[in-house]
Order: C-alpha cells, then structure tokens, then sequence
C-alpha cells in the first residue's frame, strides 16, 4: 500500500461510496448540534417527512444563544424559545442532550473531547466553523453549514471532496510565557487568513508532540482562521492518556481494540503533503491581534503597521481600513494600548489549564479600575473543576466575574456584547468587525495575556508580570 | 430544493476587499431563531450597509444606482471566510444576489453557496481585478454574463473568461438536484457500510453502553 497521511488513512475508511475523481460519500461517525441550529435542523429533516438516520451518534447541547449570567439570568426570549426547541425535538427523535446544568453542557467544541465522545479516527461534524478544534485527538472533524447538517441528519453521511493536505511543522522549545494560541496565531500571521483554504492541515512537529491535548485542541481550533475547515494532530500516548475513562471512550477490551486501531492512525514516515510549512517556535513571542483578521497579527512587543510604509495600494488600503475600525494609529506600539474589555473563554480558551494560566496571572493582583473582566469556563464540569481546585475565588477576589458556561462574548449571540467603539482583548477567536457587538473592537490572544492586560488595563506582555 | 442556475446576465457589484467574512455579511443575532429565512436579505453587508444611526450609508456600493439591482457580485479575495453560517448565503441570496465571482473563498461558504443555487466562481485575481475595472468603467451600466453549461464570463467590455468548475457541483447547480434525495438512494450502501464498520470500529457505533 502507498504512504498515507493521518487524513487520508481515516477519510479511506469512511468511503461509503465513491461519486467522482475526488468526491466521496463518507460516513459520519459524530454529529453534534447545538441551539443555535440544533433545533432547525431537526424541524427541517421532520418537514421533509424524514427521521433522524442514527440518534445514537448524534448528540446536543445548548451553548450560543445561553445567557452566561449566574443562574443564566437575561436569556433572551428567542434563546429560550430555541432551547425549548432543542429540548422537544432531540426529546422526539432519541437523540441525547446535555441540558443546562448537567454535567456535559458546555460549548459543544469543550465537551465532545471532554465527554470522550470525540476519539481518534473518528468523522465529527456539527453546524460551527470551530469544529476543527476536535481535530486536536487525532479526528477528522469539520464545520459544516444548516443544508449540509440536514443531510447528516437524514443520512449520517455527507458529500465531500477531498481537500489537498498540508503538514504544519512547530519545531523547538516553546519559550516561557508563550502558548498554543500564541503558536497559531504566529502560523496564521505567516502565511495569512486564506493560507490554508482548500487544505486539511496537520500540525506536527516536536513542538506540537510536546503539547498537552488541551494545547493541540487550541491549535486546531484555529484552523479554520488559517482558512483550512479541518486541522488535526496525529494521535500519541497522550492522547490516549487524556481519553481513557472518559464517560463515552471505549472502555475494557473494547478500549484496547481501539488503541491497537488508533496507533495506525499517523501519517507514514514518507506520506506525501502538498505544501509543508516549517515554524521556529523558538522565535514566537506572545502574540496579539491588531487589526479585523486574524492574520493581523503581532507579538505583544511589536509595532502596529504603519499603512505610509506599504507600498502595494490594495495591502495599504486593508492596513488603513483596519486601523480607523480599531481606532488605532500606526507605528505605535501595540503594547500598552487602554482596553475596556477582558474576556477569558470560547471554544479556543475555556478549558482548565486555559483557566490555570489565567488564574497564575491573576492570583493575588487586582483587574485595571475601568477594566470589565470576565471568565465564562467552557463546560459544566470544567467550572466545576475550576471551582474545586479554587480558580474561581482567585478570579473574584482579583476582580474578575465568574459565570456559566456557554460561548458567550465570542460570538454575542446571546446578547452578550462588548459596547459599540470599546476595546477587548479576548481569548477567543475572531476579531472580525462588530464580531464582540457593533463596532467593539477585539484582540485576539492567550489566557495569560489576556489575564495580564486585565490587571495592566492596557495591552500587557505576560513575559513581563514576573510569574 | 436549489433552483437550476444555468445561464444570467446582470448588473454586477464589485466589493474587492479581502477577507470579507461571514459575519460581515450577516450578523449573528439576525441569526438567532428558527423563522429566520425571508427576513434577511435587508441584512445583508448590515455594518457596510447602514451608517450607526441605521440610515443608509450612500457610499457602500449596493446603496447606489445601479448596482441596488446586482445579481452578481464581484469579490475580493477569501470573500465568506470565518463562520459556517448558511445565514451569509441565504442573506445574500434574499437580497438577489444569484453568482459571485472571486479569486477565492471560504471553504464553508463555498461549499453552501452550491447547496443554495447560488453559483461562486473562481478565476484568477488578474481576472477579477480586470472584471471590477470594466464594471467601473461602464459605472455599473454594462453588465457581465454568465454561462454554467459553457464555463464563461462576459465581461461589459466583451472580453471572454473561461472558468473552471467540479463536474458534479456543476450538473447539482444545473438541475437544481437535491442531495439528501440522491444520497436517500443511496440508503443501502451507507446501512451495508455501518455493518461492516461496525465490526471493524465497534467502539464507534455502541454509544450507549459505556456512558
């Protein structure tokens, strides 16, 4: 048999049928809804006259449209019209919901790896460009749009091409005070928010081998902000590690069929990608978002662009764009901008070691008079880990605000918004324009940094606070 | 059901910056319920569109004559990049938008423009760059066709493009096909496919017995 790559070894395994040269019918293997287009689907797929192919690999939780407020106080009308939703309908069709308050809600990228649900060589779909982040276990997981979770749902298989293949290589020691997002963040700035599109990319490298699993989740979540719809990390005994007696993992015999499975999963010593990118991450500094890309990007102790310094008119002119948005000027330092908002969160950034990094950083300092900070932990039983091993009181006592889980201000689609012409950092995942609220302006970065500009109120380099 | 695309000549708007993402297009909370189709299309490009005060901003390019009627729309590169939102289709599609012509796109809105009968084009920047000049140059009057079965674009000034476009997804826009009613055909093969997988990959299909 020829090399093959992580990707191709699981994308062969799931050919139902092949429809043309480079187009397939794969099997679904997870599919995962939330509230924001859960319920439409299912109303969708009952309109047509059509039952739900496989309940049981289906499985759903409410996270976008939630209030995060303590006792989720404010949620919208429409929010609990679509969680009621959600409710009758998964309730109608068999399929498994992890309701507010449970252990297993949270947002649906923090709890699938959580729960064990996603695994190592498994198809994950669900109706968020983030799904890629469950890519971090070795998975083929992608976003998909509402005609394509309707399909899913009618099928449990999904029409795909086969995307080209890029291999992502961090090699190195990360430095003190750098992170996963920071590594991410430094690829997308290199190679730019459409450097990826049309390609599944694999991230590799001693850098990435040396990552917990919470760190690679990161990477992959970031995939799609490269433009790559999926992004996955070769399974390792890390991996394995981190899902053994997790509540859906496999567990007894079955669980050694599995890994005896999974260890075929990695790309052949000689597999052939078609464009390979090599990253010294030696060099990365902590990074920061400046602009309305992610690939407007810097490290925290860089210099905003200067648009009088770019020569090509059409660079020239998205530079200006950009900075009149963000109401910043420049060939300034990035450094030490005044910001309003922290927000600590998202698919990207809510797990518990998310939450120890910002929480080392916090401990025993104060949040900026003037600054809002809030931690929104990912899941359920990640804020009730936090809160065992005592996060949340470190968070409260140094002024930030502890609430539920759910995506909150990553997205504001649940009225959740930073106020129009206000400045966040923020660990989530997209600074693009009115993305926090009308005319809120965003900075992408880690935990630690965002935790450190909190307590600076200004942009801060985490290098720098001495922990 | 997608409506059959095969051949249009329109008023054409180009909107050439990059990076034009989906939440640009449609903001999330116009997004958020289950009766939203319909309700869109005065959504659309909603930040580019409507100066804070909710008025019309005159000079975004869909707010004047005669690019208000555009059906189609020329773009910038990695135009529907970010979020999965069908949403930014069907906004855009509410508004009349039926073929957008760019040097790249994002993989997801990409893929939904197909499932909606709306036709994304891919060409080179050199072309686009050419196809938004002569757009200008006719300040919009002239407009730009284009032919599916053919594989070409017309541009105001009667340069001719060829394009190239995925056999399937192509025959899937010309006859408007439902995917989940072919793939529904297919409904053997994918229970023939579970069985066998099952024994392969157990662990993936008994989900119910280990939580």
């Amino acid at each position: 048999m020829p090399s093959r790559s992580l990707l191709e070894k699981i994308w062969d395994q799931h050919v139902i049928a092949r429809l043309s040269e480079d187009t397939d019918l794969l099997h679904i293997d997870r599919h995962l809804l939330h509230d924001l287009g859960g319920s439409r689907g299912l109303l969708d797929l009952k309109s047509r006259g059509l039952k739900v192919h496989n309940p049981e690999l289906t499985f759903a939780t409410p996270d976008h449209a939630l209030s995060t407020a303590p006792g989720r106080a404010g949620t919208s009308k429409i929010g609990q019209e679509l969680l009621a939703a959600l409710r009758v309908e998964t309730a109608a069709s068999g399929i498994t919901l992890f309701d507010v308050d449970q252990p297993g809600q949270g947002i649906v990228h923090v709890i699938g790896p959580e729960l064990g649900l996603s695994l190592p060589g498994a198809t994950i779909v669900c109706g968020d460009s983030h799904t890629c982040t469950h890519g971090g276990l070795g998975a083929l997981a992608f976003g998909i749009g509402s005609s394509e979770l309707t399909h899913v749902l009618a099928t449990q298989a999904l029409i795909q091409r086969r995307p080209k293949t890029m291999r992502a290589r961090f090699e190195g020691k990360l430095p003190l005070g750098v992170t996963a997002k920071d590594m991410i963040l430094a690829l997308i700035g290199q190679i730019g928010a459409a450097g990826g599109t049309g390609y599944a990319v694999e991230y590799a490298g001693s850098a990435i081998r040396a990552l917990p699993i919470e760190g690679r989740l990161t990477i992959c979540n970031l995939s799609i902000e490269l433009g790559a719809k999926m992004g996955m990390v070769a399974p390792d005994e890390k991996t394995f590690e981190f899902l053994r007696g997790r509540p859906y993992a496999p567990q007894g015999e079955m669980w050694d069929r599995a890994v005896k499975a999974w260890r075929d999963l990695p790309s052949d010593p000689d597999a052939v990608f078609d464009r390979e990118v090599v990253i010294d991450v030696e060099k990365i500094i902590p990074q920061v978002t400046w602009g309305i890309s992610p690939e407007h990007v810097v490290g925290v102790d860089g210099i905003i662009p200067d648009p009088k310094a770019i020569d090509d008119p059409a660079r020239r002119a998205a530079v200006e764009t950009a900075l009149e948005y963000m109401g910043l000027q420049g060939g300034a330092p990035i450094a030490g901008t005044p910001v309003d908002w922290v927000f600590i969160g998202s698919c990207t950034n809510s797990r518990l070691s998310d939450l120890r990094a910002a929480a080392e950083v916090a401990r025993g300092r104060k949040v900026a008079a003037g600054v809002r900070a809030w931690v929104v932990p990912g899941s359920e039983n990640v804020k009730r880990e936090a809160v065992a091993e005592g996060l949340d009181k470190i968070f409260i006592e140094a002024g930030f605000e502890w609430r539920e889980p759910g995506c909150s201000m990553c997205l504001a689609a649940n009225g959740e918004v930073v106020a129009p012409g206000q400045r966040s950092v923020s660990t989530s995942n997209r600074n693009f324009v009115g993305r926090q609220g009308p005319r809120a302006r965003t900075h992408l970065a880690s935990p630690a940094s965002a935790a450190a500009s909190a307590i600076a109120g200004a942009i801060a380099d985490v290098r720098m606070m001495g922990r | 059901m997608p409506k059959p695309f095969d051949k249009l000549t329109a008023t054409a708007a180009p909107i050439m910056r990059s990076n034009i993402d989906t939440d640009v297009i449609i903001r999330i909370e116009r997004l958020v319920g289950n009766s939203i189709r319909g309700t869109l299309g005065k959504w659309a490009f909603g930040s580019l569109r409507y100066l804070p005060d909710g008025s019309e901003n005159p000079d975004f390019i869909l707010n004047r004559e005669p690019y208000r009627e555009a059906e189609i729309l020329v773009t910038g590169p990695n135009f529907g990049c970010g979020s999965s939102r069908e949403g930014a289709v069907w906004s855009l599609q509410e508004r009349g938008i039926r073929a957008i012509i760019g040097s790249g796109f994002g993989d997801i809105f990409f893929a939904n423009c197909f499932q909606n009968g709306i036709l994304p084009v891919i060409v080179d920047k050199a072309v686009v760059d050419q196809l938004a000049a002569d757009i200008e140059a006719t300040q919009g009057a002239g407009k730009v066709s284009i032919d599916l079965e053919a594989q070409t674009i017309v541009s105001p000034s009667g340069a001719r493009h060829s394009f190239e476009i995925d056999p399937r997804r192509r025959e899937g826009l010309l006859k408007g096909l439902d995917e989940v009613a072919l793939t529904l055909q297919r409904d053997d093969e994918i229970h023939a496919f579970q069985a066998s997988d099952r024994a392969a990959r157990p662990w993936i299909h008994s989900t119910r017995t280990s939580a």
